[in-house]
């Protein structure tokens, strides 16, 4: 019977070593995986010296939207990654001291609220509903709701035409609120985890356009893997106004405005939007970009 | 029961009806098959384009093998720290004073029937609200301590039973050479019932992994979440999704299979019964009453 | 707010009980379904027939080693959308039997198990006397075996039965929106300060629907044990 114990102990004890080894290498992975990976940032201001900040800044992005923020392999591109890079420059933090964590729309109040991360930048509207919640510096960005529609599809053209039709938006976007809100009683509305999802299912043909944004709409579009597939209608109905969003109370949002309105001066701004966009066709509403961040509250 | 006492050996007549239907039912199920296949082949599933790309050193590197890694570092947390609870409160329940075991078997009950995705979110939005953890665990936390919850309030009933199934003999050997009733637990009874239920241990170790799965919900990157990632990325999330799924038969067929080794390595070594549970339907509770 | 109060406000806010109800019924159908299913599984794995043995171990080994996540999501992007097998025009309705039909499937696995299990508290005496006096397989099967087999997996049904119950909130990933996680998790968004008493609610719910499951099916198996 000892010897039985012992064999139970021992087990025991090498269960929880094991445990104890994977899990430091687990961490490890988690930081590389959250994205220490550096950025392909083409905005940040040349030569800037990004120091001053201490430890690391973790930025939740997107990492499943092309042409805004996209993880490809280890690294992340799109033009939220490129403004999050200069303004956490601006703020002191270099490329290798940000930390990069993926916010799905149905995660990101949550993630500010519970300080997962310190800000986010990740196609994130400005709404009265969320300042209640959390605090936005910025607009830095001005996009319009609109649709995604397969190529050989004619019948749509703006929102007036999707009565009868269905509809894939992301959970806990507002797209998919105000889709509920004004076109509800005509529509029906599939709400999926992701836009890739939405994609996929707008492909088989059991929804007959996806609504969001038109910038991450373009981008989706034009992506090597769905290139030729899908359009977008191109009739936006809506402003969005792409905020950073911060924790309640945080005293960063006036630097983030002073950041927003030094990369839009020193002409970085423009360049992040245009190598960003190259290729899909998409030019941003010239009479609303570039926006002035608002007043902090 | 053995299967070959159900029936009579078939003779040549039932071995014709059974080849004919085998051939039959072998017809249908290949066209079955080749419908699903030619349907996908239909809406471009089987491009090569879509599959190639799930087999790259890229999206295994940075996509498949940290989720995994993330996946087996927070089931391995959650069995070492389920198996604690499991004893303190299974151990609880067998304790000679009442109010001890009433009160464990009141968490018991409880974690035992509250949903692993209610507490995972709850934990998931409650945990930062209060700032206990470092914000940056808070979803490996939340994932683990559900788990633990759960599958702790699991494993104490199979210490439970573990010590019940003991046959009597056992606990009255103990008392008859004087031992005290914290004795014979200590020294006969629960080193044979935890050997009895280390098989059903490795098979709870499957209920772990695929309930860590939810955690995507919750923002946690393990397996689930990362291959959705990729395959949202790459324009393949169907065929992501599935390489998901065969990974996960594989680990936990592979875990069944070990449980039903290690229950046959140590029959000898106990008393107690070594059989895994049969029913361990995931997310949700088991065990508690043993299959008689 | 007293804690009164914050319960009132709760409750006249939100309509927890129809949450509930949508889990209840999921519940109700897919546990007919997975019942269905699982006792012809079972007999499968216990009949003459090898091909019929092979094909209910292979579907054991797969349903029951996949999480129900990725099957709720293979389920919507891969059955509904590629294979377009629609159940209803409406979406709400449509993925609400999708919800039930995954939640069938993969818990028939389990059924399965625990009908296996009850045909192993037989006696081998039973089912030779079945043979001895002339009964093919598949009558003694159904007047000999499983009744008994039946009474003897009871319990085990039980546990399935609590499983499933929880395992109606994993139907959020199938687009079922209405459930008791999704609903409690746009409580907790909107009222964090609530966090504890929001859960204890659902918790408590969840208590009071899994707890005499448990208490009901022990009795019964112990009521209904074939005395030998």
């Amino acid at each position: 019977m000892r010897n039985v114990r012992s064999i139970f102990a021992v087990a025991a004890v090498a269960a929880l070593g094991l445990s104890a080894c994977t899990t430091d290498a687990g961490n490890d992975a988690a930081t590389e995986d959250e994205g220490t990976g550096t950025s392909t940032s083409t905005a940040t201001a040349d030569g800037a010296d990004c120091s001053g900040g201490d430890g690391t800044l973790r930025i939740g992005i997107k990492f499943d939207q092309p042409g805004l923020g996209f993880q490809d392999g280890s690294t992340y591109t799109g033009f939220d990654v490129d403004v999050a890079t200069y303004v956490a420059c601006e703020l002191g933090y270099g490329a290798d001291a940000i930390e990069w964590v993926s916010a799905p729309s149905a995660n990101r109040e949550t993630m500010l609220e519970n300080g997962q991360v310190d800000m986010i930048f990740a196609t994130y509207s400005i709404t009265d509903a969320r300042k209640e919640v959390v605090d936005f510096a910025g607009p830095y960005f001005v996009a319009g709701q609109d649709l995604l529609v397969r190529e050989d599809d004619d019948s749509i053209d703006g929102p007036e035409s999707l009565n009868g039709k269905n509809l894939c938006s992301v959970t806990g976007s507002t797209s998919a609120q105000k889709v509920k809100d004004t076109l509800a009683s005509e529509v029906q509305l599939l709400e999926q985890p992701g836009y890739a999802d939405c994609v996929t299912v707008l492909e088989a043909g059991q929804v007959d356009a996806v609504t969001t944004d038109d910038i991450i709409l373009a981008g989706l579009a034009a992506t090597p893997a769905n290139s030729g597939k899908f359009k977008v209608v191109g009739a936006p109905f809506s402003e969005e106004n792409y905020g950073v969003g911060l924790p309640k109370g945080s005293d960063m949002c006036e630097d983030i405005n002073t950041a927003i309105t030094a990369m839009i001066d020193d002409g970085s701004w423009e360049e992040a939007v245009t190598s960003n966009t190259e290729g899909t066709g998409y030019t941003p509403n010239a009479d609303l970009n570039p926006p002035t961040p608002a007043a902090c509250a | 029961m053995s299967q070959a006492v159900l029936f009579d050996t078939p003779g040549p007549r039932a071995r014709r009806n059974i080849l004919v239907a085998n051939v039959i039912g072998g017809v249908v199920a290949a066209g079955i098959v080749g419908l699903v296949l030619w349907k996908l082949g239909q809406e471009g599933q089987l491009a090569a384009g879509r599959w190639t790309s799930l087999f790259t050193g890229s999206a295994w590197m940075n996509f498949f093998l940290p989720g995994l890694q993330n996946t087996i570092v927070a089931a391995l947390y959650s069995v070492v720290l389920a198996v604690v609870f499991g004893l303190v409160f299974g151990l609880g329940r067998l304790a000679p004073l009442a109010p001890v075991r009433w009160l464990a078997g009141m968490v018991v009950e409880f974690f035992r029937a509250v949903p692993v995705l209610i507490m995972m979110v709850a934990l998931y939005i409650g945990l930062g609200a209060f700032g206990v953890v470092s914000p940056r665990d808070v979803p490996l936390v939340s994932v683990v301590v559900a788990l633990t919850l759960y599958n702790g309030s699991i494993i104490a009933e199979l210490v439970r039973s573990g010590v019940f199934g003991l046959p009597k003999g056992q606990r009255e050997a103990a008392a008859a050479i004087g031992m005290t009733h914290g004795k014979s637990l200590r020294l006969v009874e629960l080193p044979q019932a935890l050997i009895a239920m280390l098989p059903s241990l490795v098979s709870q170790f499957v209920v772990i992994l695929k309930d860590s799965a939810l955690g995507y919900i919750i923002t946690f990157n393990e397996f689930l979440q990362l291959s959705r990632q990729f395959g949202g990325g790459n324009g393949n999330m169907l065929q992501a999704l599935i390489v998901c799924a065969v990974v996960f038969i594989l680990i936990n067929w592979l875990l069944t299979r070990a449980a039903a080794l290690v229950a046959r390595r140590l029959s000898r070594r106990t008393s107690g019964r070594t059989q895994p549970r049969l029913v361990n339907a995931g997310a949700a509770g088991a065990a508690g009453t043993p299959a008689t | 707010m007293n804690l009164f109060e914050q319960v009132s406000f709760l409750f006249s806010s939100y309509n927890i009980p129809a949450a509930f109800w949508v889990n209840i019924q999921l519940t109700f159908w897919a546990a007919i379904g997975a019942l269905l299913v699982g006792t012809v599984l079972g007999l499968m794995r216990v009949s003459p027939v090898p091909s019929l043995q092979w094909l209910g171990t292979a579907y054991v080994t797969v349903f029951r080693n996949t999480p129900l996540t990725v099957l709720m999501l293979l389920a919507v992007l891969g059955v509904w959308s590629q294979l377009k097998i629609t159940f209803a025009q409406d979406f709400a309705t449509n993925f609400f039997i999708y919800a039930c039909v995954v939640l069938a499937i993969y818990h028939a696995a389990f059924v399965c198990e625990a009908v296996r299990s009850g045909i192993n508290t037989v006696p081998l005496g039973q089912a030779e006397a079945a043979r001895a006096i002339g009964l093919p397989f598949l009558p003694a099967a159904r007047l000999v075996l499983l009744p008994q087999a039946f009474r003897g997996a009871i319990a085990p049904l039980g546990n399935v039965l609590i499983a499933l119950i929880k395992n109606t909130t994993v139907a959020a990933a199938a687009s079922v929106a209405v459930e008791t996680s999704s609903v409690m998790r746009g409580m907790i968004e909107a009222n964090s300060n609530m966090v504890i008493l929001i859960f204890m609610i659902f918790a408590l719910g969840y208590v009071i629907l899994v707890v005499p499951v448990g208490v009901v099916t022990t009795s019964l198996s112990r009521k209904l044990a074939v005395t030998r």
